[in-house]
């Protein structure tokens, strides 16, 4: 697989506060890359690192290729889309397209011909000759990719680009984000705290947490193997039942549940030795209905709030004694006070050896 | 994208149509001659003409001939205008030697304010864009410093000033006093330019410099283009300050032939020969006036203007 962007040991500090440390990431040509996390993490720090606007403490950045660890933004080959659209208010649309390109020398009948087809693209052909005061949030955020467009940019950097935008614009401008990324095949590096973006649009994802990478790898498997505590309790929503126990090598064992492990996939090829263990189980792998009295390991729960949500319904149960969240279909019909079968199947449950915080 | 429009204004204009069919709505107007509002604009009102009343006195004298002045009434038109007092303060008053009245002193002061005002503006606006924007190392000092120099007074440095001019050659000279009025307006400006660059959003430098802007091209062509208002402020700050300036003006300019317009205002209204010519005096310094308040009236239009123009909007 060829490589796009490689970040080798990059440290950053601002003064005292260190934001990254020794961080790697490989990014391979044409891939959708995700950077989730929480706020303050680093996202935008890596990014901007990426784009060279920040000097980097230590380490090297090298993109198709070339180390351009010291290298100005504008000779980078990449394209950057911020958050609140940063469109120059005095230029046209046009303007705005061509900024960069006149900049870069680029011959009259080129822009001409560069700005077009960007419009074509993005659809913006007709809002060429106003102002961004006089666009909606979804036209600006258009040219704002625009401009990273008429560039011919290797790669395309956007900090949470969609996050200004009401929830149904979202939606249709993420769909057609990806579709940009099929048409073009370029390396996007993408910004988000929204995990719906992050799992719809992302060929890896990296989650990260103060400054590190927790986790890199496919939506699958940062849904399904999350690798730590971290990365199974930040992904989902509502996110993970944890229940701590122990672990004697073939069952997990916590109160009165006693569960054989069968069908789970460990890490390694060995089953991990006896330790103290939690067990991590998605409110909507929980099974309920008819199944759960066939499912590999059985519960019974009592329910105490129910939120119905449409398409699906909340369950806040007690399991065990400890509070149990429960995914059903929409027209379940469950009330507080109840007791509930539930099953839960072991090979789609994660385990963690509690002191390290890591898959088992 | 267009559709989306056209469906938000039809909606718009079905939530309008309705409310008209209801008659007025919200809170019943209030009576225009109120208890409250006889006081507030009569207070308004008696401090206005407080305030142009000398202008008013400083007008109709300067219209007067001399025996209608010495008639005594001060707030009486003139009985017979004569535009005599203007011609005399422009072309003939006298001050000590040379008696070609204050044109000479105004073109010293237009030759002092526009090279003043160039390079003065010119520093502060770079000043305050690369303190705001391409902050370096020791940038923070480096403004504490300036901001240092805007509170120490005056007074101060008059005189080790007219030493450092002497050693340089420009003590005397128009071209020494255009440096002391940009050194003198730079920590303000600077200040008053940095804070406007410093609300500009960050995002719109970074996409600059990744679009192949470098510091010259993200300032003239995103930065000053956004920034009318603050420069038309400045204009002011500085036209007002040193077309009126007194005190550097008499220390630093060493010749009558020299002097700016207020020192040479100063001199016809106070030379001690003859009658004391009001008529005379009160021209000399409505014309004096007038270049600060042209300027207000222009560019006080143009500040309206570029923020009418949406110039500050993001
Ligand atoms: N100029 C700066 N000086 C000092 N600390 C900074 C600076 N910029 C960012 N930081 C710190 O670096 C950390 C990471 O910031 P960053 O902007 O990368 O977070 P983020 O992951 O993008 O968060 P968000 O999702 O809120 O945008 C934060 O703790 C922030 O306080
Ligand atoms: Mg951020």
């Amino acid at each position: 697989m060829n490589h796009s962007v490689e970040i080798k040991n990059l440290d950053l500090s601002f003064g005292a506060v260190t934001v990254l440390e020794n961080l790697n990431l490989d990014i391979h040509k044409g891939e959708f890359l995700v950077l989730l996390g929480s706020s303050g993490c680093g996202k935008s720090t890596l990014l901007n690192c990426i784009a060279g606007l920040l000097e980097v403490s230590d380490g090297q950045i090298w993109i198709e290729g070339k180390n351009v660890t010291w290298e100005a933004p504008s000779d980078r080959g990449i394209g950057m889309v911020f958050q609140s659209y940063a469109l120059y208010p005095q230029m046209t649309v046009k303007g705005n397209l061509s900024f960069g390109l006149k900049n870069a020398k680029v011959p009259k009948a080129e822009i001409e011909k560069r700005v077009q087809r960007a419009a074509d693209v993005l659809q913006i052909q007709p809002l060429l000759d106003r102002k961004p005061g006089a666009l909606s949030g979804g036209q600006r955020q258009r040219v704002a990719i625009g401009r990273a467009l008429v560039r011919d940019v290797d790669v395309f950097l956007f900090d949470e680009p969609l996050s200004n935008l009401d929830a149904k614009l979202r939606a249709d401008l993420r769909v057609e984000l990806k579709r940009l990324h099929q048409q073009l095949e370029n390396t996007m590096i993408y910004v988000t705290h929204d995990q719906i973006e992050a799992m719809t649009l992302a060929d890896r994802i990296a989650i990260m947490k103060g400054g590190s990478i927790m986790q890199l790898g496919s939506p699958d498997e940062i849904y399904n193997r999350p690798q730590n505590l971290y990365v199974a309790d930040f992904i989902g929503s509502p996110s993970m039942n944890f229940i701590e126990g122990e672990f004697d090598g073939t069952h997990f064992k916590a109160g009165d549940m006693n569960m054989e492990m069968i069908g789970y996939a460990y890490v390694g090829s060995l089953t991990p030795s006896a330790r103290r263990a939690t067990i991590g189980i998605r409110p909507e792998h929980v099974i309920t209905g008819e199944l759960a009295a066939t499912a590999p390991q059985r519960f019974t729960a009592t329910v105490d709030l129910v939120e119905p949500m449409g398409s699906d319904t909340l369950v806040y149960a007690t399991l065990d004694g400890k509070m149990f969240r429960i995914r059903m279909d929409g027209q379940a019909k469950v009330k507080p006070g109840e007791s509930l079968p539930i099953g839960i199947d072991p090979a789609r449950a994660s385990l963690f050896d509690t002191k390290t915080e890591q898959r088992l | 994208m267009a559709d989306v429009g056209i469906l938000a204004t039809t909606k718009a204009a079905e939530q309008i149509a309705p409310r008209t069919l209801d008659g007025p709505s919200g809170p019943r107007p209030k009576r225009r001659f109120s208890r409250a509002n006889i006081i507030v604009y009569g207070t308004l009102f008696i401090v206005a003409v407080y305030y142009a009343l000398p202008l008013y006195v400083m007008i109709v004298t300067s219209l007067k001939g001399m025996p209608e002045i010495q008639m005594g009434n001060i707030f009486a038109p003139p009985i017979e205008v004569t535009f005599e007092p203007w011609v005399k303060a422009w072309s003939e008053a006298c001050t000590g030697i040379n008696c070609d009245g204050l044109s000479r002193g105004f073109w010293n002061s237009v030759n002092i304010l526009i090279p003043s005002l160039i390079v003065s503006i010119a520093v502060a606006s770079i000043n305050g864009y690369a303190l705001s924007m391409w902050k370096f190392k020791g940038s923070e000092v480096f403004f504490s410093i300036l901001m240092i120099g805007a509170f120490i007074p005056y007074q101060v440095m008059l005189y080790p000033i007219v030493i450092m001019l002497r050693e340089a050659g420009l003590y005397g000279s128009l071209s020494g006093l255009v440096l002391v009025h940009v050194a003198f307006g730079m920590p303000i400006n600077t200040l008053l330019f940095r804070n406007y660059f410093a609300a500009i959003p960050e995002e719109l430098f970074k996409a600059a410099r990744v679009d192949g802007a470098g510091f010259w091209a993200i300032f003239f062509r995103i930065i000053m283009p956004m920034s009318l208002p603050i420069f038309v402020v400045a204009l002011i700050i500085q036209v007002t300050g040193i077309w009126n300036d007194f005190l550097f003006g008499v220390t630093y300019i060493s010749s009558p032939d020299r002097y700016p317009m207020t020192v040479q205002l100063n001199n016809i209204v106070n030379s001690v020969q003859g009658v004391k010519e009001y008529n005379v005096n009160m021209a000399a310094t409505l014309l004096t006036g007038l270049v600060p308040l042209t300027i207000y009236f222009i560019s006080g239009k143009l500040f309206v203007r570029g923020i009418a123009a949406g110039a500050v909007k993001g």
